[in-house]
């Protein structure tokens, strides 16, 4: 821990170094549309936004918590059993995640079904674990933690907010679409509850951002 | 026996590791450049697969399930493990994934040099763990069961993957908007994939 100390000491907690760590996700290193990390359960969660906002925060404190653990043991770590060391501790955190989910919101731990347990296997975890953790020091990864847990939420609420608006004329559960609406012969999309159009909402994103941002365009 | 041959063709094609529940998908959209690495990849998912669910099902049954422990005798009945069961699958996993690599490794080097690189990979893919926690939530009865939806699913990855990776050859050749190069096309293709394997649904045989 006395590496934390001396970081405080040297640096203010939030230099704008730290804070880039924590923006950067939202943006041009966002972990979903341009590291291409974590991807698998981005999507099954979005047909509703509750549970995709449910499922970013239990990917948000997995990631950071996992950083941090794994940032402040990084010296005692030997590489050749890291990825298994790693495993343990993301898996650790996973359990504890997916019991309070149990217990405090029971209807959407069901309906998340084994994409909570798939946390486990998300890219960002061991992205993030070998890209940052292992060579930073704790309170930096736990802001990279933060942030790649927020740039992920970014797209699970974005995809889900779009899917739920057009495939149940809800957001969070309830009816935004006026009953006027639907008299006047408009009719919800079921397209966009069914799995594909979580990709295809999700290649849309990417090439909207892209043609912002011309720096990410691939070759 | 007909049951069994119908969960095979619904983990195949309904229940697709990809297009139904987007497992996988990380080295899905990594590795589907070429048909051959994808082949590669696929082969090794499957054969993976193969060996990691029933395993995992014994696991389950005899360990971890609510009464698994009753073969230890009555004061075990009660014993319920069923939260360890996240850890002790990945577990499992990563120490076969390592093991089925040495083994490949000592006796067969012209499979060890297809798959070889793929293994560790493979170690920290959804779809294995997924195929795992599927078969824990839909309660198969028997192993038989469980294989045969393990074959199934990884069949159905396999498809999905060397498909794409054909698709993606040609499409070298098209003009695309620029925005759109790379990920963003091969997402939307997954998706119209996704879409065309949706006509299966509601196949029994």
């Amino acid at each position: 821990m006395s590496d934390t100390n001396q970081i405080k000491k040297r640096e203010p907690l939030f230099s704008a170094q730290n804070i880039k760590l924590l923006k950067g996700p939202f943006n041009d290193n966002n972990p979903i549309t341009v590291q291409v990390l974590g991807i698998c359960s981005a999507l099954a969660v979005t047909v509703q936004m509750k549970p995709a906002i449910v499922m970013a925060l239990s990917v948000m404190i997995v990631t950071a918590f996992s950083n941090l653990i794994i940032s402040i043991m990084r010296n005692g770590i030997p590489p050749s059993i890291r990825i298994i060391v790693q495993l343990v501790v993301i898996a650790a955190l996973v359990i504890i995640v997916d019991q309070l989910l149990k217990a405090f919101v029971y209807d959407v731990s069901k309906k998340l079904s084994v994409f909570v347990g798939l946390i486990i296997t998300n890219c960002i975890l061991m992205g993030r674990l070998e890209a940052f953790a292992m060579a930073n020091k704790p309170w930096q990864s736990f802001l990279d933690g933060i942030g790649n847990g927020l740039g992920y939420g970014l797209i699970l609420v974005v995809v889900s907010f779009f899917r739920e608006l057009l495939g149940y004329g809800k957001i969070l559960g309830y009816q935004v679409i006026p009953d006027s609406f639907y008299q006047a012969g408009y009719v919800n999309n079921g397209m966009m509850i069914l799995p594909p159009m979580a990709l295809i909402t999700v290649g849309t994103i990417i090439w909207i951002q892209r043609s912002k941002n011309r720096d990410l365009i691939e070759k | 026996m007909e049951n069994l041959f119908n969960l095979f063709v619904r983990s195949v094609f309904i229940d697709n590791m990809v297009f139904a529940y987007f497992l996988g998908m990380c080295s899905y959209l990594a590795v589907s450049k070429t048909v051959k690495t994808s082949m590669g990849l696929g082969v090794a998912v499957v054969f993976v697969l193969l060996i990691t669910v029933p395993i995992n099902w014994l696991v389950e049954t005899y360990l971890l399930k609510a009464g698994a422990l009753s073969w230890l005798g009555e004061g075990y009945k009660d014993v319920d493990l069923g939260f360890l069961s996240f850890i002790v699958f990945i577990a499992v996993i990563a120490a076969i994934v390592q093991l089925v690599e040495m083994l490949v490794e000592k006796f067969s080097p012209p499979l060890y040099n297809a798959l070889g690189i793929f293994l560790p990979l493979i170690a920290v893919n959804c779809a294995i763990l997924g195929a795992a926690l599927f078969m824990q939530e839909r309660e198969y009865q028997s192993i038989g069961e469980a294989t045969v939806y393990a074959v199934g699913s990884g069949v159905g990855w396999w498809l999905a993957i060397v498909t794409l990776a054909a698709i993606r050859e040609k499409i070298k050749y098209s003009h695309i908007p620029a925005p759109l190069r790379g990920l963003g096309i091969t997402f939307i293709l997954t998706g119209l994939m996704a879409i065309a394997f949706m006509g299966f649904m509601g196949i029994k045989i």
